[in-house]
């Protein structure tokens, strides 16, 4: 059954088939598995970082912090694996346990002395790049057989296409995070506080833990995707990935989750990447496009995305009236 | 008490106190299991603070709370509800953004395998609601359903959490007749398995209709319990307003008979207000009585179109003119004195000066400001004329006192030159001195030839100056009173017993 707050992803939906469509009308061949295996493994680090975005904006909040952390990810990953003879897995291990904490600590700042997570994100955001900075400000190459292993993992298609690790991590977390947000206690409580953080508390809700804990769960993920971006580029580099959580943010938008929180869908981020990645494919193969039109055809999207939001929430309103109106008058 | 069982919740000596003020002074209440009880009284009387002291939302300073006997402390609303003790708010506390049985489990929801069952969860929502007589889709958002339904699905929730004491603060605010019917319906069924169903409200009908007692609050103190079948609603509402009902005589200049004004037809705004009707001469003062919450207010606003009407019209001089939005009804020489003066009023930082000039510069248009001559004149004029009291115009109106403040508004509308003035509460808060000046300011202006409709909850301040009274009760006009029948004891007994046939024999 179609709702109306099932809309904005079908909207998404239609977009991305739409734009898939008109790609391939001007050049058949994004329709071959290549470009769609290059379109997950080149968007990898962007959606798994994006899948934690979705739940901070659910939740009404927002996290600046996420660009940063990637990058500080990737330097830690690049200088650990150059200075000691860690095992990258161990790596791996411990700056998710650092990222997560991180996040945590910034939930926790947010809730307990109810600061915008606008500011509390913005000043994590500084913090995770001075910090990378700390750890080198030259870019450090990752030569480790691991590493190697790891990037030569793929599953090659009959037709050509490499779908690589990275990709099928990305798609993993978003099949997680869908669980998550819509089978889930903690996903309902994430919906719950975007849908109105004071009623959500009358109602009995743990608020404290739930805000800590989608802030841990978007560090955690920005970790992870730190990781990939570090498969992804073979080197850690303190200035790298700075605007991504701008990126992220976009995505979500464009994906049909409300930036005021409360309604979306994990799954319509997926496709907001996706749209985003096949303009950047398309730019790709038209040539002659300054690779600036990527932001601006994005602009406009989010632009679009917006007022579409705008209209549906108007719409809701206005059939929220009828319905009390016939109501009475039964 | 015959009852063996005793009281579900008994409250004893609850004080509250707050800086400079004592909220609630050793107030006691008991609940019977299976009985609907009505907490009444004024505005500020203590009725919310009473229940905030229940629900652990404020911590009491005072007093003990036994629910089924024993001693309970409720920290929070969370650990209230785990005790037994449910509240379901005016404003539906439920998540518009979540489908009906979401709301309804949230944070108890069924698992399986560690993940929601989605399924089960609606399976039993409906069987729930279909338990309140509602047959509707849980799985649909919740605002796909009136707000009465929302009311219903929230007393489910706080019923299943609770489940042995229900309060209903204003559930009905804004249900119109046949919504609060299937809200009472609900009730009944409740108070039938034996829960005690606390009331709030301020629609007396709905009391006598629904509740067994009534314990009535004035000035944080209990003025008695009651057992409504006993008393009358004028009982309840003396009780409640707390005067001694002496009939005044009062030797009032009959009213000056100008050319009729304004004249409102059938203006009202469903589930705000009831279609209602008046006329105003020149020269002449109407007062709105009646009971917070009877739609004086909303009457204030829908005249002066800060909120929109759905129908009728107003009509001025004889001509039908359009007044939707504040901006038309200042155009129209009409200027509205709001109620709260703190959110509604003044700008507390800008000067004295720059709020007695704003609306007069507002309907002029920003491109054309007043010359600084001219506001300082019209400001000083003002000042001289309301006897303001202040240390300098410059000062921000924040810094005034209540009355000087009620004044300085008084003289920005005034300043706009209004042929037709409406009074929202105008001495609400304000002292005794300044009190009289206001109302010797009303009498001045009437006899100046405006026309005025104030509102007011004090009936001997209506009383004093009206040349008629209207009274609303549950946001509908149930009654005129003129000349001599302008008594505080009349008014009492139209906002109590209208419409019964004894009172309309007696007119």
């Amino acid at each position: 059954m179609i709702r109306s707050t099932h809309l904005p992803l079908l909207v998404t939906l239609a977009t991305f088939v739409l734009a898939y469509a008109l790609c391939a009308s001007a050049y058949p061949s994004m329709l071959s598995t290549r470009v769609v295996a290059n379109l997950l493994t080149d968007n990898a680090f962007l959606g798994i970082a994006a899948v934690g975005m979705t739940f901070v904006i659910l939740s009404g909040g927002i996290d600046l912090s996420i660009g940063s952390v990637i990058a500080f990810t990737g330097v830690f990953l690049a200088v650990v694996l150059r200075d000691t003879s860690m095992h990258p897995l161990v790596a791996f291990a411990l700056v998710l346990m650092i990222t997560t904490a991180f996040g945590a600590a910034m939930g926790a700042l947010i809730h307990y002395l109810e600061m915008p997570p606008f500011i509390v994100t913005l000043a994590g955001m500084f913090l995770a790049r001075g910090a990378a900075y700390v750890l080198s400000t030259e870019s450090v190459p990752i030569t480790h057989e691991f590493y190697d292993f790891l990037q030569g993992l793929y599953w090659k298609d009959p037709s050509g296409g490499r779908f690589r690790l990275i990709g099928g991590l990305m798609v993993l977390t978003f099949l997680v995070g869908i669980l998550v947000a819509h089978r889930t206690r903690f996903g309902q409580n994430v919906y719950a506080l975007g849908g109105g953080g004071q009623t959500a508390k009358l109602m009995g809700l743990p608020l404290a833990s739930t805000t800590i804990g989608i802030y841990a769960v978007s560090g955690g993920l920005a970790g992870l995707a730190g990781i990939v971006f570090s498969l992804y580029t073979s080197a850690g580099y303190s200035l790298a990935t700075v605007g991504v959580e701008l990126d992220a943010i976009a995505a979500v938008v464009i994906g049909g989750t409300l930036l005021t929180g409360g309604y979306g869908f994990v799954a319509g981020t997926f496709f907001g990447i996706l749209i985003m990645g096949l303009i950047q494919t398309y730019i790709v193969f038209d040539g002659t496009l300054s690779s600036w039109w990527t932001k601006i055809v994005i602009g406009g999207l989010l632009f679009a995305f917006i007022v579409l939001q705008k209209g549906l929430t108007w719409a809701t309103q206005a059939r929220r009236r009828t319905t009390t109106g016939s109501a009475a008058h039964s | 008490m015959t009852h063996d069982t005793g009281p579900v919740l008994h409250a004893k000596g609850i004080s509250k106190f707050f800086p400079g003020t004592i909220a609630l002074d050793e107030v006691d209440l008991r609940l019977e299991p299976g009985e609907v009880h009505a907490l009444l009284g004024e505005n500020g009387a203590g009725k919310s603070t009473l229940i905030k002291c229940l629900t652990g939302a404020y911590q009491r300073d005072n007093g003990t709370i036994h629910l089924d006997g024993q001693e309970v402390s409720p920290q929070s609303t969370a650990d209230s509800q785990r005790m037994g003790i449910g509240t379901v708010y005016q404003e539906v506390n439920l998540l518009p953004n979540l489908t009906v049985a979401e709301n309804l489990y949230l944070g108890r929801q069924p698992m399986r395998w560690g993940l929601m069952a989605r399924r089960r969860m609606n399976a039993m929502a409906r069987e729930s609601l279909a338990g309140y007589g509602l047959d509707i889709d849980p799985a649909e958002p919740l605002t796909a359903y009136s707000v009465a339904i929302q009311q219903v699905v929230a007393i489910a929730r706080a019923v299943e959490m609770s489940g042995k004491v229900l309060i209903l603060d204003e559930p009905t605010a804004s249900l119109d007749r046949d919504e609060v019917q299937l809200l009472f319906s609900v009730i009944r069924q409740l108070r039938d398995r034996g829960l005690a169903v606390v009331f709030i409200t301020h629609f007396l009908d709905q009391v006598f209709e629904i509740s067994d007692r009534a314990t009535i609050l004035r000035n944080g103190r209990v003025v008695g319990t009651r057992v409504l079948a006993d008393v009358s609603q004028k009982d309840v509402v003396t009780l409640m307003l707390g005067r001694q009902l002496e009939s005044q005589v009062h030797d009032r200049k009959p009213a000056k008979a100008g050319e009729t004004l304004i004249e409102v037809e059938n203006l009202g705004k469903r589930g705000m207000l009831d279609p209602l009707s008046l006329a105003l001469r020149e020269g002449e003062v109407v007062g709105l009585a009646g009971l917070l919450g009877s739609g004086r207010t909303e009457t204030a606003n829908l005249i002066f179109g800060a909120v929109p009407a759905d129908q009728g019209r107003i009509l001025l001089r004889g001509k039908e003119i359009p007044v939707s939005t504040p901006r038309e009804a200042v155009k129209h020489r009409f200027a509205l004195c709001p109620e709260d003066r703190k959110t509604e009023g003044i700008v507390g930082d800008l000067s004295v000066r720059d709020n007695i000039i704003l609306a007069r510069q507002a309907s002029q248009g920003w491109m054309r400001p007043i010359p600084r001559a001219e506001v300082n004149e019209i400001a000083e004029r003002y000042v001289k004329a309301l006897d303001i009291r202040l240390a300098s115009l410059d000062m921000p109106i924040r810094l005034l006192s209540g009355g000087n403040q009620q004044k300085a508004l008084l003289a920005r509308w005034l300043a706009t030159n209004p042929d037709f003035l409406i009074l929202d509460e105008p001495t609400r808060g304000i002292d005794v001195g300044a009190h009289a000046e206001i109302i010797a300011l009303i009498e001045q202006l009437r006899s100046d030839g405006m026309a005025l409709l104030v509102a007011s909850s004090e009936l001997e301040e209506l009383v004093a100056y009206s040349t008629r009274v209207i009274v609303l009760r549950d946001r509908k006009q149930v009654r005129e009173l003129s000349g001599a029948e302008i008594t505080p004891e009349n008014i009492v007994h139209a906002i109590a017993e209208h419409g019964t046939p004894a009172e309309e024999g007696a007119r």
